[in-house]
């Protein structure tokens, strides 16, 4: 019953990295592009809250309401001023250019933030919990992490597949340059993509920041997990997204429970096991 | 009152090869033009450059009179020019009608629509729901035409519709081509048939090697001035 517990417990932080993973599996599903600045862009998103909460004296939840748009708008303009100027045939440019991007994000929060980990107090929603049965206590914070992520997944999954932005989505992705022919501004599209990417990363963001302490240099590591629940579901699916990011964080706490420094050891083992196992991850998108 | 579309002295290049050698042609309202030349002639360039796919560096295309040169594609599209691609080139992941309404985006007034494209292909109606990969090679190309047609465009270039289609399938097309282009629309068609683009068209140009080999009304050249100007003897 104790190893139950534990796997609830994987199975709600799951929803998390899935927050992380799910903008990562967007990004590289319409425009070919591996964001490497993915995770600083989840860090500058709770320092974003952190600063709205300290202006405004709002919940780090109900933060959300001015974080979303703003990270959202920062979204559009980077895409449209930088990104999209590095997107070609070749996946190298954008490739080193968000890596730079990754570190400018890093060195300016330093600068802005210094070193010292900061934390958003989200009151007594961080330790209340109820209980299932004798053996396993939900907290309410990572319960309500995984319905976000379950809802952020599938309302992410509707916006491809039954509207007309989605539909814009997967015509550029398929083929670009039909794609304005159909009156489509690549430009606008790709930029449009990245601000919902960053409207996701802003959710994240906050419940990082909620959850645990966070500094300037904690995004390459968030990243990774984010890189790995990708793989682990397979690319381009966004339940499987959700999938790999459960996988993860039952793998990490399995292995916490065993010995406290194998946490991040077990979920980078439970990845390496999946790719040889299904190198395309478990659910790959069927491609025509 | 100029011409639908005009075209001057086009240079265009790919990288440092250049493709076209100063092409000229014009395009009247309703007029279908049929534009005819070997492998690597500059047809598909000269289709290309119309749309904005291609930047050329040197010469004119006037659409209405204004200038078309240097316009992006979804805003040259917007003012009435529609391609059906060589290869078709549909999108893998949207299904037939997300393909056709993707091409209705542009929202131009006009006789075609939904139901239009479905009474002018049925088959496509009963598919509508399937990816559009799944389709035999002549029912993408019909879903190609009926994309391009959904825009309303008043000029609509149709690169190679024969290209690997059985001829029984060749032949169903371009009989529903009159139903098209009877409509007031023009069109040009660039078609590896000479002798079934010719029958199609009220006039036509001969491109060789990147230059306007000969250019007039089907019946005024002889078969063998334009078979000479085809292949450049």
């Amino acid at each position: 019953m104790e190893y139950l517990n534990i796997i609830v417990q994987g199975i709600l932080v799951g929803g998390l990295y899935a927050l992380f993973a799910a903008g990562l599996s967007l990004i590289f599903g319409v425009m070919r592009l591996v964001n490497i600045a993915h995770g600083d862009l989840i860090v500058l998103a709770a320092y974003v809250a952190m600063l709205v909460v300290q202006a405004t004296g709002l919940h780090p939840l109900l933060s959300l309401v001015v974080v979303v748009p703003l990270l959202a708008a920062f979204g559009y303009a980077l895409q449209r001023l930088i990104l999209n100027r590095t997107l070609g045939k070749d996946l190298l440019p954008p490739l080193l250019v968000t890596f730079g991007l990754s570190v400018i994000l890093q060195n300016g929060l330093l600068e802005a933030f210094t070193a010292d980990s900061r934390k958003l107090n989200a009151g007594s929603l961080e330790t209340a919990s109820f209980q299932l049965g004798d053996a396993i206590s939900i907290g309410y914070l990572p319960l309500l992490m995984f319905v976000t992520a379950v809802g952020v997944i599938a309302g992410l999954q509707y916006l491809f597949y039954r509207t007309a932005l989605g539909r814009a989505f997967r015509a550029t992705s398929d083929d670009a340059e039909i794609a304005q022919l159909m009156g489509l501004d690549k430009r606008h599209i790709f930029a449009c993509a990245m601000a919902l990417c960053l409207s996701v990363v802003a959710i994240a963001g906050v419940f990082l920041a909620i959850r645990s302490n966070f500094d300037p240099f904690m995004g390459p590591g968030r990243l990774i997990f984010g890189f790995e629940a990708v793989i682990i579901g397979g690319l381009g699916n966004l339940w499987g997204t959700l999938v790999g990011g459960v996988i993860l964080g039952v793998a990490q706490a399995i292995g916490a429970e065993i010995n406290p420094g194998w946490q991040v050891l077990a979920g980078h083992l439970a990845f390496i096991l999946v790719l040889a196992v299904r190198p395309k991850g478990l659910f790959p998108r069927i491609d025509g | 009152m100029p011409d639908l579309l005009e075209i001057d002295d086009l240079h265009a290049f790919y990288g440092d090869f250049q493709a076209l050698h100063g092409v000229s042609l014009r395009v009247r309202q309703g007029e279908v033009l049929a534009l005819i030349g070997a492998n690597g002639a500059g047809k598909s360039t000269l289709l290309k450059s119309i749309c904005g796919l291609v930047t050329a560096r040197q010469g004119s295309i006037r659409w209405r009179g204004d200038a078309l040169l240097g316009q992006s594609p979804n805003r040259i599209v917007a003012q009435g020019v529609a391609l059906v691609p060589e290869g078709r080139r549909l999108f893998p992941s949207l299904s037939v009608e997300e393909n056709l309404i993707l091409g209705g985006q542009v929202r131009r007034s006009g006789p075609w629509s939904l139901g239009a494209i479905y009474d002018l292909f049925p088959i496509l109606q009963e598919k509508r729901h399937s990816p559009s990969t799944s389709l035999s090679g002549g029912q993408q190309q019909m879903v190609s035409i009926g994309r391009a047609l959904m825009s309303n465009p008043d000029l609509i270039l149709l690169d190679e519709l024969s290209l690997g289609l059985a001829p029984i399938v060749i032949k169903d097309i371009y009989a529903q081509l009159p139903r098209i282009t009877g409509q007031g629309m023009s069109a040009i068609l660039v078609e590896q048939d000479v002798t079934r683009a010719l029958g199609a068209c009220a006039s036509f140009t001969c491109l060789a090697e990147g230059r306007v080999a000969l250019a007039g009304a089907p019946g005024e050249h002889g078969r063998d001035a334009i078979s000479a100007a085809y292949f450049g003897t």
